[in-house]
């Protein structure tokens, strides 16, 4: 069975889908208000707009997930009204969820068709559905074994296979919600590519991102939300990247980028020579000098968040690291924290914070010591602690015995890295800063992390997102299959030259 | 800006939902009070009440260790089988009369007693930290050593204290009484208030939390995971000593069959709690009361004549899911 979009009617006056006066409230909570938009065949319609902008309520209401308080949907020109989500792609409307919703044990093929399984008889019919996965994939471009067990294969794999299930479904609306979110510069493109080849066979996309040029690059079409209102809706040959930041954020957002000046003479605080991080890394070496914002770039699965790993002892790694003049060999995350290097993982949600725990527990978690009084925790001079995070972090949250995983992305970032700074380090390493994070924070982010240096500490960022590396580094280091490949600092700091550098291509004269 | 409205209207957990959690196996108690004085109304009499609390002071305070090891993530099965062989080595022990001095003895026991229930916990805490096997499998062995080697040293009969006279020094510690409580109580809230301070109000309890909720986030927060896990499991050994150290005097014997099912009957007592068994919230008072509530639904059971006693176990089997219902759908709202 390969995929087989229902036939398609391109008509230029009856929209595709008319969403009109749509509004949702959640308890006395009013999510949405009055948003009106269309969708014609063969468009790519961005939905843009911060955390918490309606952006995910939205294609909810169109996935069927919620029912709209008020207002109403029509697909060519029918008011229908979707019971659920099946009921969404019975219309043929599907969505290809941000997270990755496959089982890790099965195979690609057997994932695919997980819960619509082809039956000869009593009997599932693998051939068939091998050979179906294999012309999904190839549909989309790609080439995978259906056979492989999806545990083994990368981030952007999977998301490939999760696209293909999608499609399965017969479909004349697709739904991608962040689906570049944690994808290499590289895989980006190719997902832009399955997706021109989706709007060239008439399917209409709504497309939801937090990245505007690649919103720019792709999209016909951009409606803006903010605070769950449409404040605009313009072709996207009207718009630039900066005028999308600006409709969101409702201001000018016209330096993203705090102003660094970079000190003159600086002393090595940390310097790494030939360490490996077994199966991860190798021969890695570098200098962190004082007050310095040091980038790690790289594909995905280049070794860097290994390679931090493994120098802070939350891996297992050998080498040569001398920290302020002095070798040490940290074995685990105590012996490092207490060093004075702090890492921060790219996994927030998974690694950084207890979610189901309030702001207190999670702010002072790793600095219980210092809150000890006698035998007991002093639950005073957390409180006060807390309330000195919020302020210094500027988290926003409405009460604080909200639990951490209520917060949004951005304030989540902030807690953390307000967790870690109660440990007053001198060296910070923050793991894919701002991923999945709305611009206000974003800005807010780089303007901590500038500050952070400022004050005299080393930073070291790891990231996917160039323009993010190339605006607050003072040099940028790049990595390549677990090696350090290159560095690149002033005037060469362009994405060009990153990218030569990450992919392999034209590496000699990058070099 | 909407960001977190909108989060707390997706999700309307509040912390005073975990609230509710924590009450409910108090309310539950005290319908079963008003059920057990209507079944009877010798039920409530003070002299019942105590005498059933005492009873159910070894799983209460078994269960308070598993409230530990359940708590930080992990499961303990050899508890039950754990009485058994420490009762026995510490019966075989005062049978040596190597200390000549009964006070002497017996306190040297208790001690000898403690030293045991801690070396079986750090056993059970080793194999699964250090050994990365699974709680469920590495206990499930060490039940079958402890409940072997116990066996093996009765030779499948009862080991029984040989004094008489340390017998009757010993007998007060399960039959005596402070001011009209009996000891057993006393053991009981002392064993709690201690349990609860370490969990609540120091960091290791904290660290013990934090490792059971997320066991990733502690290890990138600097806690030493095995080691948190490891005291858990040590932690719960030496609430079996304490059990043990009050459940000799009561028979002054024990045999291959002491405590049998025990383990099961200490994870109920800390689920019925609100204790939840992923891991990550604890609740010592809960468990305490789950505890009570087992050894009462028995003994309403034996008063009134409408449910044959016979059925105690099938009982306590839908408490336990019972009580899974009802946290589940309080903390879904």
């Amino acid at each position: 069975m390969t995929v087989s979009p229902a036939p398609v009617v391109i008509s230029n006056n009856t929209p595709l889908l008319d969403a009109s006066g749509l509004s949702k409230t959640f308890g006395i909570i009013e999510v949405l208000k009055d948003i009106s938009l269309t969708v014609r065949a063969g468009e790519v319609h961005a939905i843009i707009g911060e955390n918490g902008a309606g952006k995910s309520t939205l294609m909810k209401i169109l996935a069927g997930n919620h029912q709209p308080t008020r207002g109403e949907l029509k697909i060519d020109g029918q008011v229908v009204s979707f019971s659920g989500p099946v009921d969404a792609e019975n219309h043929g409307i599907v969505l290809v969820h941000q997270e990755i919703l496959l089982a890790p044990d099965l195979t690609v093929a057997q994932n695919i068709y997980l819960g619509r399984e082809l039956k000869k008889g009593l009997v599932v019919d693998d051939r068939a559905m091998r050979a179906g996965a294999r012309q999904a994939i190839a549909d989309l471009g790609g080439d995978l074994d259906p056979d492989t067990i999806v545990s083994r294969l990368s981030i952007a794999q999977r998301q490939l296979v999760q696209i293909a299930r999608v499609l399965l479904v017969p479909h004349r609306i697709v739904i991608f919600d962040e689906p570049t979110a944690s994808l290499t510069p590289h895989e980006t493109d190719a997902l832009l590519k399955v997706i021109r080849d989706i709007r060239a066979k008439g399917v209409a996309v709504l497309y939801i991102s937090h990245r505007l040029p690649e919103v720019k690059e792709i999209a016909d079409r951009v409606t803006v939300l903010r605070d769950g209102r449409l404040v605009a809706s313009h072709d996207a040959a009207e718009l630039q990247p900066a005028d999308m930041a600006r409709l969101m954020v409702g201001r000018d957002v016209a330096k993203l980028y705090p102003d660094r000046h970079a000190a003159e003479t600086r002393q090595a605080v940390l310097e790494v020579a030939g360490f490996d991080v077994p199966g991860f890394a190798q021969d890695a070496g570098f200098t962190l000098r004082k007050g310095e914002i040091l980038g790690f770039a790289g594909l995905i699965g280049a070794g860097r968040t290994e390679l931090m790993e493994g120098l802070v002892g939350l891996r297992p790694g050998k080498g040569k690291v001398v920290l302020n003049g002095h070798p040490v060999a940290f074995t685990d995350v105590h012996s490092s924290l207490k060093a004075g290097v702090a890492y921060l993982s790219e996994d927030r949600k998974g690694k950084g914070l207890l979610l189901t725990k309030d702001l207190r527990v999670n702010l002072t978690l790793a600095s219980l010591g210092k809150f000890i009084r006698g035998l007991q925790i002093d639950r005073k001079r957390e409180a006060e602690a807390l309330d000195k995070a919020i302020q210094d972090f500027d988290i926003r949250t409405g009460t604080k015995n909200i639990l951490a995983g209520q917060l949004s992305g951005g304030n989540q970032q902030k807690l953390l890295l307000a967790k870690m700074m109660l440990l007053d380090p001198q060296i910070v390493i923050i793991d894919e800063p701002t991923r999945g994070i709305d611009i206000g924070n974003k800005e807010q982010i780089y303007k901590f992390i500038a500050a952070l240096a400022e004050e005299g500490r080393s930073i070291i960022v790891v990231s996917s997102e160039m323009p993010e590396l190339i605006g607050i580094c003072d040099r940028i280091l790049v990595m390549r299959a677990g090696r350090i490949v290159g560095e690149v600092q002033g005037e060469h700091m362009t994405e060009n030259e990153i990218v030569q550098l990450a992919t392999g291509v034209n590496a000699g004269e990058a070099a | 800006m909407s960001a977190v409205t909108t989060d707390t209207a997706k999700a309307p957990k509040t912390s005073r939902d975990w609230d509710m959690a924590a009450i409910a196996p108090f309310v539950a108690l005290a319908l079963l009070l008003v059920l057990g004085y209507f079944a009877n109304p010798n039920f409530v009499s003070v002299a019942n009440l105590t005498n059933v609390i005492t009873r159910s002071a070894f799983i209460a305070i078994i269960a308070l260790g598993a409230t530990y090891v359940i708590s930080s993530g992990g499961l303990d099965l050899s508890v039950g089988a754990m009485v058994a062989f420490v009762a026995s080595l510490m019966i075989l022990f005062m049978n040596t009369g190597a200390i000549s001095d009964p006070t002497l003895m017996l306190i040297t026991a208790m001690l000898v007693a403690l030293g045991l229930g801690a070396a079986c916990g750090l056993a059970n805490g080793l194999i699964t930290t250090v050994g990365k096997i699974e709680p469920f499998i590495a206990t499930l062995g060490t039940m079958g050593i402890y409940r072997g080697l116990t066996t093996w040293l009765s030779q499948g009969g009862s080991i029984t204290v040989r004094d008489r006279e340390l017998q009757q020094l010993y007998r007060p510690v399960y039959f005596g009484d402070v001011f009209g409580v009996p000891i057993p109580i006393i053991v009981i809230f002392a064993t709690a208030a201690l349990a609860a301070f370490v969990l609540y109000r120091t960091r290791y309890g904290r660290h013990l939390i934090a490792v059971g909720s997320n066991e990733e986030v502690a290890r990138y927060s600097g806690i030493s995971v095995q080691k948190v896990r490891t005291i858990a499991y040590i932690v719960q050994g030496l609430c079996v000593a304490v059990a043990v150290i009050i459940y000799v005097p009561r028979l002054g014997s024990t045999s291959a069959t002491t405590g049998i099912l025990w383990e099961l009957q200490a994870i109920t007592a800390v689920v019925v709690g609100g204790t939840a068994l992923r891991g990550g919230v604890g609740r010592i008072w809960g468990t305490v009361c789950g505890a009570f509530i087992l050894e009462i639904v028995g003994n309403i059971m034996l008063l009134s004549n409408f449910v044959s006693e016979y059925l105690i176990g099938a009982i306590q089997g839908a408490i336990i899911i019972i009580a899974m219902l009802v946290q589940r759908s309080l903390m879904r709202k």
